[in-house]
């Protein structure tokens, strides 16, 4: 249970400094510190995710940063495509999810040293800098 | 511009108005696969979608990002519950804690050296990424 709080406030802190999002931390940390499997994590750090979201929306929405229409659009666009990851991740063996995970995660880490390497006043490693 | 009478409106006219709810359904389904597959939010694929694809400032790429997340993750969080995956207790101690920890984050990201946590985090990234694949 502590553990829990303590996976949430870390992970919160460092997406918050970040700009990342909290279920690249939320999955590994339920994983390694809390031996949830593979897909208990990636679904229990979905629900996680959400109290996070609507916080930052309500958040960003003060500032003007949200286009209500198109997010609606997304939203709604998103839920097959959601359903259809959801019945991929449990066609897959744990093992396998949990190599693709570490992939995904490695892919970020590169991409978080790059920026910070790269433009020592933009880190956000979620932005638009693909170039 | 919208028409020039001599050529039928085969043209881009027509195409135009379907082209943002296409690129929205494109960035939504390839959010939508990547959440539900990875259990995490999405904006790693509609923020830099939304910038390059539909010409967003980064600010509101994050923003309205966000809010499509709350259905994304929702609606995700929902179909994992269906496979009996959720602990819903150990999601609400991650997740309500986390939302504290966004907001001192976010508001400690002018005084601290975020450079050198980047480093750090990449390499807690890596080190996670080691101990799943050895587990």
């Amino acid at each position: 249970m502590i553990g829990a709080i303590v996976i949430g406030m870390a992970a919160g802190v460092l997406a918050g400094l970040l700009g990342v999002g909290g279920g690249v931390l939320f999955v590994p940390g339920l994983v390694i510190f809390l031996s949830l499997s593979q897909h208990q994590a990636e679904a229990t750090s979905l629900l996680a995710i959400v109290p996070v979201a609507i916080v930052g929306t309500y958040k960003q929405n003060r500032y003007g940063n949200v286009r209500r229409g198109d997010a609606l659009l997304l939203g709604i666009l998103s839920l097959a495509g959601a359903a259809g990851g959801v019945a991929l991740a449990n066609a897959l063996s744990g093992a396998t999810l949990r190599a693709a995970f570490a992939v995904l995660i490695l892919l970020m880490a590169a991409q978080l040293v790059r920026r910070a390497l790269g433009d020592p006043k933009k880190i956000d490693p979620i932005g638009p800098d693909t170039s | 511009m919208a028409t020039d009478g001599m050529r039928p409106a085969t043209g881009w006219t027509p195409r135009r108005p379907l082209d943002r709810p296409l690129k929205l359904m494109a960035i939504g389904t390839a959010a939508g696969l990547f959440s539900g597959l990875f259990g995490v939010g999405g904006g790693t694929v509609i923020v830099p979608l939304l910038v390059l694809w539909l010409g967003y400032d980064e600010r509101a790429a994050t923003g309205t990002s966000l809010a499509a997340i709350v259905f994304i993750a929702g609606f995700a969080a929902a179909t994992q519950g269906l496979y009996g995956n959720v602990r819903v207790l150990d999601g609400v101690l991650i997740g309500v804690p986390a939302v504290g920890g966004v907001l001192l984050g976010t508001r400690l990201q002018q005084r601290l050296p975020t450079r050198s946590i980047s480093l750090l985090f990449a390499a807690v990234l890596v080190a996670s990424a080691v101990e799943l694949v050895l587990r």
